[in-house]
């Protein structure tokens, strides 16, 4: 799409630099851990070294003796504020610090406030905890076996670790589809725990004023409002009041997820400042981040798939056990407590379905937090990818032929799937299509059999993705019963420069730019000049925040919106200027001119002008508006990726040597920053595709709990990612965007897998668990002969 | 906890500090000398976010004490732009949208600026190589080699 402004103005379409980039690339970006405050106190945490244990005593006369340290918080400390506990996003509870038991290891037991960094370290090494160790459950299907230990004996009468059955589809239709199928393939398939490992660990500053009654909490949030709501509800009981609590989410080191959620440490140190009336600032380090705050993924998946003998895919059913660890502590709208799972119909035409899935209590971290993915998409994907996959090799075909051959046709759209979703646009044959044509699939086939008559192994993997982001409507929506909107306020100033403020808040999305884009787009101020600011609730309009690919199609919708308002009162005051009626004007970029009389024109710089020094009689002066955007559906970006390794057969490395992804977003505001999203995201899908695992011994100690062990990929592993895109705008989107930020993530693992598998399929194998590790891979070789 | 006084010259300018022996060079920048653009990611010098040049050679400021730099010179991110003119390499990652959260950019640079001290027209293996001790999580490493890239071609 060729942009309509000017690179001036740099509206929709143009790669415009980044404006939030020279505070970054000076150093002066203004993260948590940069701001320090007059008086600072510092918190740092004592951590479980076991899975499941009964605390008998915390000692704390040691610690209390080392310089510098000023007090020790423990589960009896807030349990006389009655903090000790506190709710979940799902509501289920977790504890802050425990009183009796620890549930997982690296569980926060105490905290140490200090005048140094150093001496709160020090007083954790000498507080004193005896434990009384308690029988571990890591497995999720031995948790619900009958005598399993139970994990939440807090809960009065809770006997058993289950924590909620979700279903969804017509059962009955789906089993008879089943029986009358021709062919019915099944696959097992685990998705890891993995953790996001943004950069930036998690940490805040809570600062409670005590003369003015005011919380000021700094902290790395994806979601800053509801968190102020959140902290007022939990803690209206002991005066913190919500007109009187500011948080602040500064600069930000990626989120990816895992800054949604509200973790202990956050909550102590605003008890500890309430309590010592000093600012202290809490910042984890990275193992505290990888071992305790909340993991993605855990998902144990069966599914079916029933065909005709042709290919025609007919139904799709699956039974799914959620491992939650120790709360379900997951990132999903209220009424999904499987996330957004039932899109795993994905981009296929199926006239039955049905997916439930069940949680389980274990002895690890709480979680089912996102991991750069719209709420429990990429189990989905990967579940329906693969099951793909494994139709074509058991009916001999070619996995390009048999997707063509069952996806949505475009003349479909707006579709219903069969588990209750409207897609709103999509066109998938010909974004497969041009997948296949940039990487010549037809050569591939080719030089794959030309290899394996070689010896050599070399795979072809295709996944053909729908992504479903964009979170509301609010119909349907809402986190802890906040509706799932999201807002925009645009102000012009006299000048005709505007500032506006949104109800999200970047983690290095861009917005910054892209936000000003469209107010540049919808009203011709040049996007230099357009201000952006998030993430200060004293300042910025109530929103949900930034995650699930939801700034654009809701936070971006708003902006739109409310640029669209304020060019209606410009209309109005354009009319004033001209001496017209309103109906004679027309709009075209930054100004509006009289019909037939081009030449007779105002500018909106005029008109903002006008707005403040002679604005008609009768209306406000001022030139502002507010939206909140609830959208009127999600939106669904697709995309097909290809992917070609190769593999060595004497140490089992998977190398991927070509990527090909062709995305469809919808309308694209920034195209570089657009590309830079999809590199990124498909970076985190080679992850734990091939590198990484959070996995536990049976005693519930952590594997993979620092970056010696949790192998983010380095610039070495990463191929060099090629791009491209196809363009199917969505229909109700006030400018046809869809979102972008995780459709890679979502996308790439069963491209990826996919190729594996076919790099083997000769050898009978037709399935491989992520992480596809060299072990694992090698482990497969040598069992098939083929290892050298 | 013995302390000791130190000299370093940081970008140029020269600080005195009385540090403890433990004391990590990455909060002496960050805490004493208010120098934030080093930052943490880890604490096991995977990650590379600290990387700043000590006397030249690019080193993890988390895994170095500050008793270590003593008489040393160090350059961090914000020694780079002189003059009010940005150094290519930042010029670069701006350009090639070599960045996103920011995080890892200031080590990611400091990394680069000694690759490219040791060697002016490096591959892209030889840039994947370099920065292969510098994690990022937002990029996919595609435009950061581009922007190592475009900084050797603008290098004066």
């Amino acid at each position: 799409m060729e942009p309509k402004t000017t690179a001036e103005v740099s509206g929709m379409g143009h790669s415009m630099k980044r404006k939030e980039d020279p505070r970054f690339i000076r150093g002066k970006g203004n993260y948590v851990d940069d701001i320090q405050l007059p008086g600072m106190l510092y918190m740092d945490i004592v951590r479980s070294p076991f899975a499941h244990a009964k605390i008998k005593s915390i000692n704390t006369e040691k610690a209390l003796k080392i310089p510098g340290v000023l007090a020790v918080i423990t589960g009896e400390t807030l349990a006389k504020y009655n903090l000790h506990w506190m709710p979940t996003l799902m509501s289920d509870t977790q504890m802050v610090l425990p009183t009796e038991k620890v549930v997982y290891q690296s569980q926060e037991v105490a905290a140490v406030i200090a005048t140094s960094r150093y001496g709160a370290a020090d007083g954790v090494e000498a507080v004193e905890v005896d434990y009384e160790p308690l029988p571990v459950v890591v497995d999720p299907f031995k948790a619900l076996a009958p005598g399993a230990p139970v994990v939440r004996t807090d809960k009065k009468g809770k006997t058993d670790n289950h924590i909620f059955h979700w279903e969804v589809g017509d059962r009955a239709a789906t089993d008879k589809a089943f029986a009358e199928a021709d062919v019915v393939v099944k696959q097992d398939m685990h998705i890891p725990r993995i953790h996001v490992a943004s950069i930036e660990t998690c940490g805040c500053i809570a600062d409670f004023d005590r003369v003015n009654g005011k919380l000021t909490v700094y902290m790395t949030t994806q979601a800053p409002h509801a968190i102020r709501t959140v902290f007022a509800l939990v803690a209206g009981h002991v005066g913190l009041s919500e007109e009187r609590i500011r948080i602040v989410s500064p600069d930000l080191g990626g989120g990816f997820g895992g800054k949604v959620p509200v973790y202990p440490g956050y909550v102590i140190a605003v008890a500890a400042s309430v309590v010592i009336g000093k600012p202290v600032k809490w910042i984890e380090d990275r193992m505290e981040n990888l071992q305790a705050d909340s993991f993605a993924r855990d998902y144990h998946i069966h599914c079916e798939l029933a065909a005709k003998k042709d290919g025609t895919m007919l139904a799709l059913r699956s039974k799914t056990l959620a491992d939650h660890g120790s709360a379900d502590a997951a990132a999903n709208p209220s009424k999904y407590p499987a996330g957004l799972f039932s899109i795993c119909t994905g981009s296929y035409d199926f006239k039955h379905a049905f997916a439930e899935v069940d949680g389980a209590y274990t002895n690890k971290p709480p979680g089912g937090v996102a991991y750069r993915c719209s709420f429990r998409v990429t189990e989905a994907v990967h579940m329906i990818e693969r099951v793909t996959d494994r139709l074509a090799q058991e009916l001999k075909m070619d996995p390009a032929e048999l997707r063509l051959k069952n996806f949505i046709p475009k003349d479909k759209f707006p579709y219903q799937s069969a588990l209750g979703w409207e897609y709103d646009s999509g066109d998938y044959a010909r974004a497969l299509k041009l997948a296949m044509e940039r990487i010549d699939y037809p050569a591939l086939r080719k030089e794959q059999a030309e290899k394996r008559a070689r010896g050599e192994l070399m795979g072809i993997g295709i996944s053909s993705f729908t992504e479903i982001v964009g979170a509301g409507p609010s119909k349907h929506f809402d986190i802890l019963g906040i509706k799932m909107f999201d807002s925009a306020e645009i102000r012009i100033h006299p000048t005709g420069k505007a500032i506006a403020r949104f109800g999200t808040k970047s983690q290095g999305q861009g917005h910054e730019t892209t936000y000003a884009q469209i107010v540049a787009e919808e009203l011709g101020i040049p996007a230099s000049a357009v201000q952006i600011e998030e993430g200060d609730t004293d300042t910025a309009l109530y929103g949900l925040g930034t995650y699930a690919s939801r700034s654009t199609p809701t936070a971006g919708a708003a902006g739109a919106v409310a640029a669209r308002k304020i060019r209606e009162k410009a209309k109005k005051i354009a009319a004033h200027l001209l001496e017209v009626s309103p109906d004679d004007l027309v709009w075209e970029t930054g100004k509006f001119s009289v019909k037939g009389a081009p030449q007779r024109s105002k500018t909106i710089q005029e008109i903002a002008f006008a707005a403040y020094t002679n604005h008609p009689q009768g209306m406000e002066a001022g030139l502002e508006a507010v939206c909140y955007y609830d959208p009127p559906n999600l939106t669904f970006p697709f995309g097909s990726y290809i992917c070609v390794v190769d593999i060595d057969r004497g140490t089992g490395q998977v190398k991927i040597r070509r990527f090909i992804a062709v995305d469809d977003c919808g309308n694209i505001i920034n195209p570089m920053i657009v590309d830079g999203q999809i590199h990124g995201g498909l970076t985190m899908g080679m992850a734990p595709s091939l590198l990484e695992e959070i996995s536990y011994d049976e005693n519930g100690n952590v594997q993979g709990g620092s970056f010696m062990d949790y192998l983010v990929p380095t610039a070495m592993e990463t191929p060099a990612w090629e791009t491209d895109k196809t363009v199917t705008p969505s229909p109700h989107h006030p400018f046809g965007a869809k979102g972008v930020g995780e459709s890679a993530t979502v996308g790439a693992p069963p491209a990826i897998v996919n190729a594996v598998v076919d790099a083997l399929s000769h050898l009978g194998v037709t399935h491989v668990e992520i992480p596809m590790t060299p072990e694992r891979v090698w482990r497969i070789l040598k069992e098939k002969g083929v290892a050298e | 906890m013995a302390t000791h006084t130190i000299e370093v010259t940081v970008n140029g300018e020269k600080h005195q500090a009385t540090v403890e022996s433990r004391l990590l060079l990455v909060h002496l920048l960050r805490e004493q000398l208010r120098l934030t653009g080093t930052h943490i990611g880890c604490d096991t010098t995977h990650c590379g976010a600290c990387t700043i040049l000590l006397d030249g050679q690019p080193v993890k400021s988390c895994t170095v004490l500050a008793v270590q730099a003593d008489g040393r010179q160090l350059t961090t991110v914000e020694g780079l732009e002189k003059d009010g003119k940005l150094h290519p390499i930042q010029q670069g990652f701006w350009d090639k949208h070599g960045l996103q959260c920011g995080y890892c950019t200031p080590g990611m640079m400091m990394t680069s600026y000694a690759l490219l001290a040791r060697n002016k027209k490096p591959t892209e293996l030889e840039i994947r190589e370099a920065i292969s001790g510098n994690l990022c999580r937002c990029t996919g490493y595609v435009n950061i080699v581009k922007a190592i890239q475009s900084a050797a071609e603008h290098l004066p």
